[in-house]
């Protein structure tokens, strides 16, 4: 008998008796209120990341000025800002390793949590986002869901090979409980608000 | 240049905070608290007092936790910072319970969901493996966690495969893979920072969310100098965590593959779901160039909209924090990449046919009941011996070694807290005191033990009055003799309060309270 029979022989012998009917989940009311962008902007800094609106239609990167000019390597996976780092161009995951800037952007955002979701067409290379020293993240605030329960019905869950929900940069307070950014990943997270150009991916 | 102006320069990210920034602050100045942060300085005061060691393994004899309480115990500085610091992330979480109105609905779903699909499992799992295989996924069938790590061994060799990042999985502490690993040849890597603290110090994780939160500082420092050569005498957490960064990240730059545990598996897209707060999963899921998920078989819940009700639970149980810095869900392999899951049973089929333990496989690993227990948190992690530490290890350890194990279901002041926090409505103490009923029947229960068995009487032999009385008392050490509480076999019992003291005579609460007016309970 394999293993795979042996497990499935012993869960039918022991399955539990009575009955146990798989539950409806309601929709709950959304802890958050109608200002998504207010809400979303404010649990963010809980959780250690940064809102900023973008700057005038010709310099939408202006509130993230200075984090690009302390930059040697910027990888951009979007249209609006060229970076020098060819994320296409990659040919494994380890040459983000020096990336200082990855710049990406969100295909949602979640007001109750402060997150926002990537896939990997969204990130191009799935590595950057966390060997990069800093990330930002383009998001359009259309885009913005009230909770994680509305988010957990979105396609890309089902379609993407990879997703995943950043909420502030990597963090850590393993050590008596000190808390600290850029445990692993990213040592800073910071969301600049801009609409997206072109319709954004299906 | 005197190395002393700057000692940090070198080594030091010229990012990462000075020692005098005790913690990161948001925009408005104040404290912030995601992740495991603490709401407030918890330092372990100078001087430096030694580690003290968990419970002494002895082969198959039953593990002496009172024993290595004891010593948790005589070492009052790490013992008080260990207390005040899950204390304090137990006061977050009920802050975090407290904000959502619907908080005690979503644990009722969330337990009859665990209850449907542990009832069904082989059916989802079925579902599961079709739709891993359908995304091009590798599935794998282990029977027990020997057979876990002759699986992962094998993909590794067929791959060349000599080294391994991975991401905290306390199935893998189940498995003993790491020990396994290395007697072949494989180098292990831990990514998550309180994980690699306990690997390079060659100790078991003492919590299953924290697994370094029985060290203070400053034995970072000292692991962390002997064994990533940092300066001995700097126990800046700052300091200690980016040296471990940088340490840590050649490593998995030039690791041969990538593994993850998991913490919800979803039938209906064969996707798993890892939280972490480091980013780590998602780093040894993404960079080597193959990749490994080890998940127990209980982890499987129906559908996405199930991680609805999981997500908003798990990390407000867990931390205090709304949801983890990153929830990462991997369903299909990367282009050109290998993607293998090995699915594990290592004993949960048994449980399943457990009548009275088997909604324990409804864990979702949160760690709640453990920051909550009075035992636990002045005892130590490491003082059960045992991969599961705390209320839930007391009922889950016994299912893997009965003889080893017998003596953990004692460890409990059976005060109803973990129940009480627990996200998915387990039972806790109840199974806990089933547990010490099965052992005594089984002779499990040494001398002393079995004494104290039969000294408690009709209450404890007796389930539905014990229920009866804990069901109207806050806390059950109302409802048990002083004996019971304070007995010498209760080491974590002594030289403190416990939190309720009773009030009154036990029997004289009972008369008052629980029998009719014929004397007749």
């Amino acid at each position: 008998m394999s293993a795979r029979e042996a497990i499935f022989a012993r869960l039918k012998a022991n399955r539990p008796a009575g009955d146990y009917p798989l539950p409806a989940v309601p929709d709950f009311a959304p802890l958050v209120g109608d200002d998504l962008v207010a809400e979303f902007t404010e649990r963010l800094a809980r959780m250690g990341g940064r809102v900023e609106r973008a700057g005038s239609p010709a310099d939408p990167f202006a509130p993230v000025r200075s984090r690009l000019a302390g930059a040697a390597v910027i990888a951009s996976a979007v249209p609006e800002y060229s970076g020098n780092r060819d994320l296409r161009a990659a040919q494994r995951p380890q040459d983000m390793a020096d990336v200082d800037v990855a710049i990406v952007r969100a295909r949602f955002g979640v007001a109750e949590t402060g997150s926002v979701l990537f896939t990997e067409s969204d990130l191009i290379v799935n590595s950057v986002a966390y060997l990069a020293q800093h990330l930002i993240v383009l998001l359009d605030p259309a885009d913005l869901l009230a909770n994680i329960q509305a988010a957990y019905k979105r396609p890309e869950f089902g379609q993407s090979a990879y997703a995943v929900l950043h909420t502030g940069p990597s963090a850590t307070a393993d050590i008596e409980g000190v808390l600290i950014h850029g445990a692993q990943g990213v040592r800073s997270l910071t969301v600049l608000l801009l609409r997206r150009t072109a319709p954004g991916p299906i | 240049m005197s190395e002393e102006l700057n000692p940090r320069e070198g080594v030091i990210h010229p990012e990462v905070r000075a020692p005098s920034d005790e913690s990161e602050r948001g925009p408005d100045g104040r404290r912030l608290q995601h992740a495991e942060a603490a709401s407030k300085p918890i330092r372990a005061d100078a001087p430096r007092e030694p580690q003290p060691r968990g419970a002494k393994i002895k082969g198959n004899r039953p593990i002496d936790q009172g024993e290595a309480a004891e010593r948790f115990l005589a070492a009052p500085l790490h013992q008080k910072a260990h207390d005040e610091r899950l204390w304090d992330v137990r006061k977050k979480r009920d802050a975090a319970a407290h904000g959502i109105p619907e908080w005690e609905e979503l644990r009722e779903i969330a337990s009859q969901i665990k209850a449907h699909t542990l009832t069904h499992l082989d059916d989802y799992l079925a579902q599961f493996e079709a739709a891993a295989k359908a995304n091009g996924v590798h599935v794998h069938w282990a029977e027990d966690g020997a057979a876990h790590n002759r699986i992962v061994l094998d993909i590794l060799q067929k791959h060349g495969a000599k080294s391994l990042v991975k991401s905290k999985s306390m199935l893998t502490e189940e498995c003993g893979f790491r020990h396994f690993m290395a007697a072949h040849d494989i180098d292990i890597i831990e990514t998550d920072l309180g994980e690699r603290i306990q690997q390079l110090d060659e100790e078991e994780p003492s919590h299953v969310v924290m697994p370094a939160v029985h060290k203070t500082r400053l034995d970072v420092a000292d692991v962390f100098a002997r064994t990533l050569g940092t300066d001995p005498d700097n126990d800046d957490a700052h300091y200690l965590a980016e040296s471990q960064r940088e340490t840590t990240r050649p490593l998995i730059l030039k690791a041969d593959a990538g593994l993850t545990g998991c913490n919800f598996a979803i039938a209906e897209t064969g996707t798993v779901v890892t939280c972490t707060n480091e980013g780590n999963a998602d780093l040894s899921g993404n960079v080597p160039p193959l990749q490994i998920h080890s998940i127990g078989i209980e982890k499987i819940i129906p559908k996405v909209e199930h991680l609805g009700v999981f997500i908003r639970l798990l990390s407000r149980s867990a931390l205090g924090s709304p949801i983890t810095q990153y929830t990462s869900h991997f369903r299909a392999p990367r282009a050109g990449t290998e993607m293998h899951m090995v699915l594990v049973d290592n004993g949960r089929s048994e449980r399943l046919g457990m009548e009275e333990f088997w909604t324990s496989l409804k864990c979702i690993r949160c760690g709640a009941c453990m920051n909550t227990c009075p035992v636990y948190r002045r005892s130590g992690g490491l003082s059960y011996g045992a991969t599961y530490s705390g209320p839930i290890g007391l009922i889950i350890d016994p299912t893997f070694n009965k003889r080893k194990y017998s003596t953990l279901p004692f460890s409990s002041t059976m005060n109803g807290s973990c129940t009480n926090v627990c996200p998915v409505k387990i039972n806790i103490h109840e199974q806990i005191f089933a547990w010490r009923k099965v052992l005594a029947e089984e002779h499990q229960i040494p001398l002393l033990k079995q004494g104290m068995m039969k000294a408690a009487g009709a209450v404890l032999s007796r389930p539905a009055a014990y229920r009866a009385a804990i069901s109207t008392a806050d806390s059950a050490l109302r409802a048990l003799p002083r004996f019971a509480v304070y007995n010498p076999a209760n080491t974590w019992g002594k030289k403190r309060e416990m939190p309720h003291a009773p009030r009154q005579s036990f029997h004289a609460w009972y008369r008052q309270n629980r029998m009719n007016k014929d004397g007749q309970s």
